[in-house]
């Protein structure tokens, strides 16, 4: 369906959105970490690890990121209007759910109990799982509704907070072995990531996306592999291994996991979000003409 | 049952951009807000060139993309077919926006008019405090749709009653009316001629029709 001479007048083909700033881009950051490290630090509290300091910083990031959700809609006095749709809003599921992970994760803090924790987790599950479900309901915008989007993201997610989990490790857990288990995981985490980001790459470049999406993906393809997850990688493997510097590595493997999976958000919902276009199946007849072939200006692959 | 549809002839338009003009006079639309607007393409090589003019605005689709994302329901689809949005409730959280594969929608966060930070007289009356910082889009002039219920005239046949795009069509190109209705103007031209509507393939059930051939 694709011409290859077209010149389409303003606003014809895909453009980059701009309702989602930074701030809506920070609540995908800031909150699927949160949840990701929420949800990891529950599954290190079965091991007995102290995950307090964790589950104050997972409440944290996703305290900040519907803060500046907040600050981003256009009647902030009103967002409790936000809970009226949850037959079919994935944006009221994910703000029906916060209440329920920092109510858990006080209650933990305050009496300790393993079962307040656990909860904790899998409600930060659930944030994370809903935050995916946001973007693939999005029908305007190709790069997030395609069904490899969701997985990814909600992979990332736990892929960072795997990560911020591996950042405390030298802190919390005092043994080696727990120090492995827990870069083991994380190493597991950025592999299933990596996985999936070739994957999601490779379904929109094969079923076609607008090319300014293909663009800004692309352009962070060999860096995000690289630095946000072949990196990282070496240095768990130096905490697997054991070594001297394994704290020292699993410190810095985790914060370059992390920072490369923020990277990556950001350019999901930011630079690679460019809307649907127009396109003609058909051009119309005109006069004693006959039709000519569709056109779908501004996609690319396929 | 009704449902509310438009038929476009893309043979006919003419791409005069007449329709954009009455969609801002009729509903007020803030500077850079279009609700209404024409698509201008020109595709092809010397000599096989072509120009196609494509009117576009809410499709006021069968399952709302918009609808379903929206968290506070400001967003809902009546049953005459058209998708309306309750400025009182909504949040401007742009969720909608995204949802929309039509790019209809917008938010304006900020007054502003034609010429500054002041309005002109007709400005002045008809600016619509409701509408800052929250979603709006084409409405199909709900306002008129809703006076034929009160006068008793027929949407797409009596002006009063009918979108002002479709009243100021100067080549005839845009018609409106009840799809369920086998005697409307709508109807008869889905029928008699070839149609196609905007990104089918997504499953919105888009509520406008683009004839492009004869039947």
């Amino acid at each position: 369906m694709k011409t290859p001479k077209i010149r389409p007048g303003e606003r014809v083909g895909p453009r980059q959105q701009h309702n989602w700033d930074w701030r809506a881009a920070s609540n995908f950051i800031a909150g699927g970490t949160g949840g990701g490290l929420l949800a990891f630090a529950a599954f290190a509290s079965l091991w007995g690890a102290d995950v307090r300091a964790l589950l104050v910083a997972g409440m944290a990031l996703i305290g900040a990121g519907l803060t500046c959700v907040w600050f981003e809609i256009g009647k902030p006095w009103r967002a409790l209007n936000v809970y009226r749709h949850a037959a079919t809003s994935w944006m009221t599921r994910e703000a029906a759910v916060a209440p329920f992970v920092f109510g858990t994760g006080v209650l933990a803090l305050a009496t300790g109990l393993g079962l307040f924790v656990l909860l904790t987790g899998i409600f930060g599950a659930c944030f994370v799982y809903a935050q995916a479900r946001i973007l693939a309901a999005d029908k305007g915008i190709p790069a997030w509704r395609h069904r490899r989007c969701l997985p990814l993201v909600a992979a990332t997610g736990f892929a960072e907070g795997a990560s911020l989990l591996a950042v405390a490790t030298p802190f919390l857990i005092p043994h080696v072995a727990g120090q492995i288990a827990v870069a083991t995981g994380a190493l597991v985490l950025l592999f299933v990531r990596v996985l999936l980001w070739r994957n999601y790459l490779r379904g929109l470049r094969s079923e076609g996306a607008p090319v300014g999406s293909l663009r800004a993906l692309s352009a962070i393809d060999g860096p995000f592999l690289k630095y946000g997850n072949l990196l990282p990688a070496v240095l768990l493997m130096v905490g697997v291994l054991g070594t001297p510097l394994a704290g020292a590595a699993l410190v810095l493997a985790g914060l370059v996991a992390v920072a490369g999976g923020w990277w990556f958000k950001y350019t999901l919902v930011r630079r690679a979000a460019f809307t649907q276009g127009f396109a003609l199946p058909h051009l119309p007849v005109r006069g004693r003409g006959t039709s000519g072939a569709g056109v779908k200006p501004g996609w690319g692959g396929a | 049952m009704t449902r509310y549809v438009m038929a476009i002839d893309l043979r006919r338009c003419v791409g005069c951009q007449t329709c954009t003009a009455a969609c801002k006079n009729a509903n007020a639309t803030p500077p850079g807000v279009q609700w209404r607007r024409v698509l201008d393409l020109e595709t092809g090589e010397f000599p096989d060139v072509r120009r196609s003019f494509v009117p576009v605005a809410c499709m006021h689709c069968d399952e709302p993309p918009c609808e379903e994302v929206c968290p506070t329901k400001a967003t809902t689809k009546r049953p005459d077919g058209l998708v309306a949005i309750d400025y009182d409730t909504c949040i401007g959280c742009a969720n909608c926006v995204m949802a929309c594969p039509y790019e209809a929608r917008s938010i304006v966060h900020e007054v502003k008019f034609a010429y500054g930070d002041k309005p002109i007289k007709s400005e002045e009356v008809r600016f619509d405090p409701a509408r800052i910082g929250v979603s709006m889009k084409c409405t199909f002039c709900i306002d008129r749709i809703d006076l034929a219920a009160q006068t008793g005239q027929v949407p797409g046949r009596d002006p009063e009653v009918t979108p002002a795009c479709v009243n100021s069509c100067i080549s005839g190109a845009m018609a409106f009316g009840d799809l369920d209705d086998p005697d409307s103007k709508v109807s008869r031209l889905i029928a008699e001629n070839k149609t196609f509507r905007m990104h089918e393939e997504l499953g919105t059930g888009p509520g406008v029709y683009y004839i492009w051939d004869k039947g």
